[in-house]
């Protein structure tokens, strides 16, 4: 219940400070330590951490997670969120389209995103616009394509 | 006047101080770092995409080969993960043989960090006197799981082997006792000692707001005055009937870190033998679970406290028998981003001890 309570919360607190449309989806994520798991509009996501970040009273300070997502129709982010002061976790996620995969970054405002960002953009081939060193981390600079989309072909030279 | 110029050294990705595959790109000027680039992926296997096309319990062993020096751990925060999704119940008897195996793996891989910090910083005997206690640790895990070092022990629902039946239970009580000794020892022979004090104190040097920031858990976030043990944090398994404290300092410095490691060993000890007093005489290893193992559709993420900070584990179910999607927080990979905002600066001959404590895997960093 306590769980339910922060997050209709934390979804009005959002809606106030930037608009009815900013959150899109809510609920309770109980496998995630009852963490209320928000579908935020892409394009905000950066204010919405910062806002996330800096409210005294969530005080989310800590990026704990950061990785993506590949569906048939489209890419997802995953952020997990934590308040070292108050305890609490919030899990976000924005939608990406796979055609023309744009988030904008969060390494402004978490220096934690910086290599998560990085590591997504590997995998997944999303761009992080605004990140300071988008480059590949994992895999070699030459690699062709984005090994943890769903319709990845590996690279076979053969025998 | 000595004219001075900058040079790029390469550090790795082959060399000892680095831990394992790391390479570090260093511009120095004279002795002093201007900017340092860290290049890793040296190990990347691909253990993420691997395991969509692998069951749960497929999946074990490369956990095992992720952070390398604590694979009890590793293999526990899978089984954590799935084992929430599908809400199962664990018996008692398995519970205490995770948890027992888990802290002496959190002894062993400190024991390593500690044996070879102080390699890093010049001094070859510890090494030996941590490997020796290494060793007897490492001998009571092949004895339950058969391997040394990939010990694949946990499964979904419980683990896979009881107890050796010639009295295992007391050579772990055993080895509790006489470890108090050695830490002991270590303390003597070189937390006292007036060279390691000088080496550490006030080097690398960090504030909570910006530990916090980077992301860093672990003993390089509570170095920092921040109490935040997943244990405590996200209770899981039956840490809730041990006794046990979270050591925390403030100084962030080198000093603090090696500090406090070393207390976590007598933590860990301790809960070990709390943990033997209590161990159920009988009792199942497994719940009853179907072999093909199919959580139900749903996402899950959850954490453990590893040797070297929080390991989070994200799985996107489809209720087939394996994983849509699977993640892993690697801890090491994310407290090694610190890394070149606590060298610049920094004098030439402290990088190696920086790097060290910082206490990275490479098989986690790179996964």
């Amino acid at each position: 219940m306590a769980d339910e309570q922060f997050m209709t919360r934390l979804v009005a607190a959002l809606r106030q400070a930037f608009g009815e449309t900013v959150v899109l989806e809510a609920q309770v994520n109980p496998s995630m330590y009852g963490a209320p798991l928000l579908y935020v509009q892409t394009e905000r996501i950066a204010d919405v951490a910062r806002y996330l970040r800096d409210e005294p009273s969530l005080r989310l300070d800590f990026l704990n997670d950061l990785h993506g997502i590949d569906f048939p129709d489209r890419m997802e982010v995953f952020y997990f969120l934590q308040s070292h002061q108050h305890g609490h976790f919030v899990a976000l996620k924005v939608r990406v389209d796979r055609e023309n995969p744009h988030v904008p970054t969060i390494t402004g405002i978490y220096p934690a995103a910086d290599w998560q960002e990085r590591e997504t953009y590997d995998h997944f081939g999303i761009i992080f616009d605004g990140h300071p060193n988008l480059r590949r981390i994992l895999l070699p600079d030459d690699w062709v394509g984005h090994p943890l989309r769903k319709d990845y072909v590996p690279h076979d030279e053969g025998v | 006047m000595i004219r001075t110029e900058e040079l790029v050294l390469n550090v790795g990705p082959q060399h000892p101080s680095t831990h394992g595959v790391f390479r570090l790109l260093v511009k120095i000027d004279g002795e002093t770092i201007v900017e340092a680039t860290p290049i890793i992926g040296y190990l990347h296997r691909g253990t993420e995409k691997l395991a969509e096309d692998l069951t749960y319990t497929q999946i074990i062993p490369y956990t095992d080969r992720m952070d390398y020096l604590s694979a009890m751990i590793g293999n526990y925060s899978l089984v954590h993960a799935v084992e929430t999704l599908m809400g199962l119940e664990i018996p008692e008897r398995a519970e205490y043989l995770r948890v027992i195996v888990m802290e002496l793996n959190r002894i062993a891989s400190h024991l390593v960090w500690f044996g070879t910090y102080l390699l890093d910083l010049g001094a070859l005997t510890p090494f030996l006197y941590a490997f020796r206690e290494r060793e007897k640790i490492l001998q009571l895990f092949a004895e339950i799981s058969g391997a040394r070092l990939t010990y694949s022990y946990m499964r979904v629902g419980g683990v896979k082997w009881d107890v050796p039946d010639d009295g295992w239970i007391g050579r772990v009580e055993r080895f509790v006792d006489e470890f108090q000794r050695a830490l002991e020892e270590f303390h003597t022979f070189v937390t006292g000692n007036e060279i390691v004090q000088a080496r550490l104190k006030g080097v690398g040097r960090y504030d909570r707001e910006t530990a916090v920031a980077y992301g860093l858990t672990g003993v390089n976030l509570r170095s920092t005055g921040v109490p935040y043990d997943v244990r405590k944090a996200k209770p899981y398994s039956i840490y809730d009937r041990f006794d046990f404290e979270v050591p925390v300092r403030t100084e962030g410095d080198l000093w603090a870190r090696y500090l406090l490691r070393m207390e976590e060993m007598e933590q860990s000890r301790r809960i070990v033998k709390q943990a033997v007093k209590q161990f159920p005489s009988g009792g199942e290893i497994m719940a009853r679970l179907p072999k093909l193992i199919r959580p139900p559709a749903g996402e899950v993420y959850v954490s453990v406290e590893m040797p070297r900070g929080e390991q989070g584990v994200y799985v996107y179910s489809e209720g087939k028998p394996h994983p849509y999607r699977l993640h892993f927080r690697r801890a090491s990979f994310i407290n090694l981003q610190i890394l070149p905002k606590l060298l610049v600066g920094e004098n030439i001959a402290n990088m190696v001890a920086i790097l060290g404590s910082i206490d990275i895997v490479l098989g986690e960093v790179d996964a």
